[in-house]
């Protein structure tokens, strides 16, 4: 029973041993020759500015959040295709599919939810802005000037001064 | 102890003999690893002005730099050559500096155009910097105005001839050959 | 409009202070051109992007040329109106010592790099103008290049701005020493 995990640690240790290996033969083998210029912060050439930090967008939050749950439903799947395959081979195989089914579902019902919400939008809603879901009035932001005003110059004569 | 700017190691070691495969380990060492960094110089894309354009062809269809395992690089870290194409003024020459310190040993400079040979057709001009390796070590003089792809190839492969003939582990431990 | 009438149009509505110095010469100008004193240039400029008869919309150049024997820097505008297609050339010249002349940056916002482009290489100063700072040559530039007696330093940076002739330097194209 014990030995069935042997070719667990057997992986383990191939693996681990692949990554290390080649991270030696790296040391080994490479130069190592550092000095303050070679370690300055790459940016395109000129010489770095400011801090690496800055604010991101958080709709790649909402983007990356969902493609988690499906991602993890999908990798849920597999094995259970794996498990129920005695089902199958006891000729119960539509009530093995089924059961996935139903849990497809409930995590469909979550994506229909987050559909219908506007979160898969990527510009969610600017008022009048037509790349967003339509109608869409936020009940708290303060009402937008209309977009793509461009605001009326007026060029006036200014008095001349001779300077000098 | 002086050392070699282009490949970050020690002056004394630089030799010209090609290498040969006997049965001496370190020579087959040498020869792998050789064989290996030959055949895959990723170079920083660095082209300026008009022999960019030939540059790009260069790694086009046509010319394909990348069937020699050139891939081009957009950062200096991931890079071993830098192809400077084109006309180098002043005030790129200070970031050229910069870029190819910030490239990891072992580094190589090929030099294409005449531009940045020497300065080139613009060479009276007050702005113009009169050749590339007045500010880093050029290996491969490319000359043309521009250079053929196929005149850019075959410095490419003098650079290999290069990378080929150099003993890289000696080099690397400091050990007098 | 022909370029005659314009000149006249224009001295008379400002001046034959202002406007003066008409050149039409067909062997010696390729646009005619006439001048314009420095300090007035944005009025005029102005009547000429607002007046119906003119409608100058675009400054299709600004550019300067060093006369140093005739001891002034001359700051040449090229506009154009789409509108009423019709082009117009004016010059203004500026004293090389001292050489400024306000700028037309809120009447045509082209001028802005422009300006910056001339004060970079001839030193002139645009008066008024938002962001005046080196266009083309490194922000640590000393002197303007396109000025007739610029001396190009030794060196910029510890980097030399001469090179040695490879003929002279190993005397290739020479007879060779007799033994």
């Amino acid at each position: 029973m014990l030995m069935a995990y042997a070719s667990v640690a057997a992986f383990f240790l191939v693996a681990a041993g692949f990554m290390i290996g080649s991270l030696l033969v790296g040391k080994l083998i490479r130069p190592n020759h550092p000095y303050a210029e070679k370690l300055e912060t790459y940016e395109c050439g000129e010489a770095p500015v400011g801090q690496a930090w800055f604010n991101f967008n958080p709709r790649f939050y909402i983007v990356a959040l969902i493609y988690i749950v499906f991602d993890v439903e999908i990798a849920f799947i597999y094995p259970i295709a794996a498990v129920f395959r005695r089902w199958v081979d006891q000729g119960r195989g539509l009530f093995a599919l089924l059961e996935v089914l139903v849990f497809v579902l409930i995590l469909l019902l979550g994506l229909v939810y987050v559909w219908a919400k506007g979160d898969l939008e990527w510009i969610r809603s600017i008022k009048g802005d037509p790349r967003g879901i339509p109608n869409v009035v936020s009940r708290t932001a303060p009402a937008l000037p209309p977009p793509f005003a461009v605001p009326a110059v007026a060029v006036t004569a200014r008095p001349i001064t001779q300077e000098g | 102890m002086a050392t070699n700017p282009t490949t970050g190691l020690d002056d004394r070691y630089t030799d010209d003999a090609g290498s040969v495969i006997n049965t001496r380990v370190d020579q087959m060492v040498n020869w792998l690893l050789n064989w290996g960094r030959s055949n895959s110089v990723w170079y920083l894309l660095f082209g300026l002005a008009c022999c960019a354009i030939e540059l790009m062809q260069t790694g086009g269809p046509r010319a394909d730099l990348e069937r020699f395992g050139s891939a081009p690089r957009p950062s200096p870290r991931s890079s071993d050559l830098i192809i400077v194409a084109g006309t180098l003024t002043y005030k790129m020459a200070l970031r050229v500096k910069r870029l190819f310190d910030q490239m990891s040993e072992p580094r190589y400079v090929i030099s294409m155009g005449s531009c940045s040979n020497c300065g080139g057709l613009f060479q009276y001009a007050y702005s113009v910097c009169k050749g590339v390796d007045q500010i880093i070590p050029v290996d491969i003089y490319v000359p043309g105005c521009p250079p053929r792809p196929e005149a850019l190839l075959e410095g490419l492969l003098k650079i290999q001839e290069k990378i080929k003939g150099e003993k890289y582990l000696q080099q690397r431990y400091g050990v007098a050959v | 409009m022909q370029p005659k009438e314009m000149f006249d149009v224009l001295a008379a509505h400002f001046g034959p202070e202002v406007i003066f110095d008409f050149h039409a010469d067909p062997k010696k100008d390729k646009d005619p051109w006439f001048q314009v004193k420095p300090y007035e240039i944005e009025a005029v400029a102005e009547f000429l992007k607002t007046d119906a008869r003119f409608a100058i919309d675009t400054l299709e150049c600004l550019t300067g040329v060093d006369y140093p024997d005739k001891n002034h820097i001359a700051v040449v505008y090229h506009l154009y109106s789409y509108a009423l297609r019709h082009r117009l050339v004016m010059k203004a010249f500026l004293p090389r010592e001292d050489p400024a002349i306000p700028t037309v940056v809120n009447v045509w916002s082209v001028a802005n790099w422009h300006e910056r482009e001339c004060y970079d290489l001839l030193g002139v100063l645009f008066e008024g103008h938002p962001d005046l700072r080196r266009l083309l040559l490194p922000d640590d530039w000393e002197g303007y290049p396109l000025r007739k007696d610029y001396a190009e330093k030794d060196e910029y940076h510890g980097i030399p701005t001469t090179r040695p002739n490879p003929l002279e330097l190993f005397q290739l194209g020479k007879a060779p020493a007799k033994a």
